[in-house]
């Protein structure tokens, strides 16, 4: 099998505070980390190498310079070979330039590597959270795409994938290539060794720009972006509470039910 | 493209039986306001296989038309086949707007056809509004697990299309009589064309299907529930408000309960009438899927808990005490 895995370097974050006096994000000291569904979908991948001999991972990011990190923590677990797709004018691209972009630079990543049987991505990045690329890389190349997998398996020229739907799982076939976008599974990432975290920080990370591959810079960056962002504020989910603190438990156990029951929720 | 009408679509979405999911008919509404702002029709598009029943919700609701595409190859939701008949729909027809609900349908089907029609998506909306400036509608939406909220606009391309969390809006009363225009197109999709092949389904806990996001009450247990165990006095009290388990992530990574009854981020995105929220901290993950709800109790034993912040009712104390005296006395006020 050979696998393209596309991930993203997001902000964790699970540690992003609200500056109180500005009403904005405090990104200084927010750690960098490989997009959580994404390290899911390298472990599918993964999975998938270590069960069919011969295999190989390429793992793709478009991003800045600084991404180049995320790529080598891939290379510690399972990836086998790195490229960056990096380019001021690709700055700015919402969903639907960024994979025209991806598109694009997939059909060089295969005059390079070879065709890929599966494409993954993780279902969404925790900081954009639209869970768009995957399904719009998918149509850019016109393969079949299946969402919201836990699971997935390689058989002969199939992939057999299970997913979350809305009467729990499905498991569905589709003829590779395929792309295939991951949610989480009932196992996590692998740890690397120091062995291959050694290896995976001498690796050499190759820089894609517009220049090293076929692309139409009107469909990229802000230009190719249907979507603009009007403005972002931080919501004010606080509300005004009441507390209900009892001696015991059963006075506070009663106290809420009849709250409940006069206030006609129940 | 540009739009053909003024019109706004919403995406009615059907189970298994033909019937609309909640999400939809909760956009109906919506979809009504901001349908008459700019000046066109409200239509429910209703995919699927015998959908007479989603018919009938879909005009009940406040649609002023329905377009049907109802055949064999849309019983079971495929990729291929909803995107192409949504898409032709689409060429024929092009509206100013489309609605569709953000479930794992909506957020599979919403970026391929927006791809395929070359225009914006916003995904998982929780705010929907005509920007007053341009008359574009205005996406608002939660970025950053919920810490930061960011308002869309797509200018140029037509439909403008956005996908919107289940929960946020609540279903208007159903008129049974109402009547709408019903337009029954056919359009088939060739076997051929639909490139993923379904195996098996699989329904979570033997067939009992954890509906998170149709559920009027959660009952929801997080890492202060202790273990598996621990779950059962919040079964207990869930059976007797006729109410869904949720869990936090804490748990279902601790592999106390199955991952399909998790509300975050990472889980499912709820908005019931009344949410419990027992020995969940709080984490803002967990808010983002959860804030929208009418009512939220808190019960936990740490007052610094962030879950009292959004919380309606806190009661500070031990959920394993609280929980089976609050189930008792609901008994008694439902008996």
């Amino acid at each position: 099998m050979n696998m393209l895995v596309c991930i993203k370097q997001v902000p964790d974050t699970t540690e992003i505070k609200i500056n109180p006096e500005t009403n904005t994000l405090i990104r200084e000291g927010v750690p960098s980390i490989v997009n959580t569904f994404d390290a899911f979908a390298l472990e599918m991948a993964a999975r998938i190498k270590d069960a069919n001999s011969g295999s190989k991972i390429v793992v793709v990011s478009m991003g800045p310079e600084q991404a180049k990190n995320a790529l080598k923590e891939c290379l510690a677990v399972g990836g086998d070979k790195a490229y960056l797709i990096s380019d001021r004018a690709f700055g700015g691209s919402d969903t639907l330039a960024t994979s025209y972009i991806l598109s694009k630079a997939v059909a060089k990543l295969e005059e390079l590597e070879g065709k890929f049987d599966i494409i993954f991505c993780g279902k969404q990045a925790i900081d954009g959270d639209t869970a768009q690329v995957g399904p719009e890389l998918a149509e850019h190349l016109d393969y079949p795409q299946i969402t919201y997998a836990v699971d997935a398996f390689a058989e002969g020229d199939s992939v057999r994938v299970k997913r979350e739907c809305a009467e729990g799982y499905e498991v569905l076939a589709a003829k590779m290539p395929c792309v295939v976008t991951v949610t989480k599974p009932n196992y996590d990432p692998r740890y690397p060794t120091i062995k291959t975290k050694m290896a995976a920080n001498r690796a050499q990370i190759p820089v894609l720009t517009s220049q090293d591959f076929e692309i139409d810079l009107q469909h990229a960056g802000l230009k190719g972006s249907p979507t603009k962002v009007k403005k972002t504020f931080t919501p004010n989910l606080q509300k005004d509470s009441v507390m209900i603190e009892e001696e015991t438990c059963e006075a506070a156990g009663q106290k809420l039910a009849k709250l409940l029951g006069d206030a006609g929720i129940i | 493209m540009e739009a053909k009408n003024k019109d706004l679509w919403v995406f009615i979405e059907t189970d298994g039986d033909g019937r609309a999911r909640s999400v939809g008919l909760e956009l109906l509404g919506p979809g009504r306001e901001l349908a008459d702002q700019q000046g066109g029709k409200l239509v429910g598009i209703v995919i699927g296989s015998g959908v007479d029943e989603a018919i009938k919700s879909a005009a009940a609701y406040g649609a002023d038309k329905i377009v049907v595409i109802d055949g064999a190859e849309y019983a079971h939701y495929t990729t291929d086949a909803y995107v192409d008949a949504f898409n032709t729909l689409v060429e024929k027809d092009t509206p100013t707007t489309i609605f569709i609900g953000a479930t794992n349908t909506g957020r599979d089907m919403a970026p391929r056809l927006a791809c395929r029609l070359k225009t914006g998506l916003t995904a998982d909306c929780t705010g929907l509004a005509i920007d007053e400036e341009s008359g574009n509608m205005a996406w608002t939406r939660p970025a950053f697990g919920g810490n930061l909220m960011a308002t869309i606009l797509c200018p140029d391309q037509r439909p403008q299309i956005g996908t919107v969390r289940p929960g946020v809006f609540k279903k208007g009363e159903p008129d049974a009589v109402r009547q709408a225009e019903i337009v029954q197109e056919d359009i088939r999709v060739p076997a051929g064309r639909i490139r993923t092949k379904l195996i098996e389904v699989i329904s979570e806990l033997g067939g009992a299907l954890v509906d998170l996001e149709g559920a009027e009450i959660i009952v929801s247990g997080g890492r202060g529930v202790g273990g598996p165990e621990g779950f059962e006095p919040l079964r207990a009290l869930a059976a007797a408000l006729g109410a869904t388990v949720g869990a936090s992530r804490a748990a279902v990574d601790s592999d106390w309960i199955p991952h399909a009854h998790q509300v975050g981020q990472t889980g499912k995105t709820v908005g019931p009438k009344l949410y419990i929220a027992c020995g969940i901290s709080g984490a803002i993950q967990h808010l983002a899927g959860m804030s929208g709800s009418d009512c939220i109790v808190a019960i936990n034993k740490d007052p610094d808990a962030p879950i009292f912040k959004v919380a309606d009712y806190g009661v500070i104390g031990d959920l394993k005490e609280i929980v089976p005296i609050l189930t008792e006395e609901i008994k008694k006020l439902k008996a």
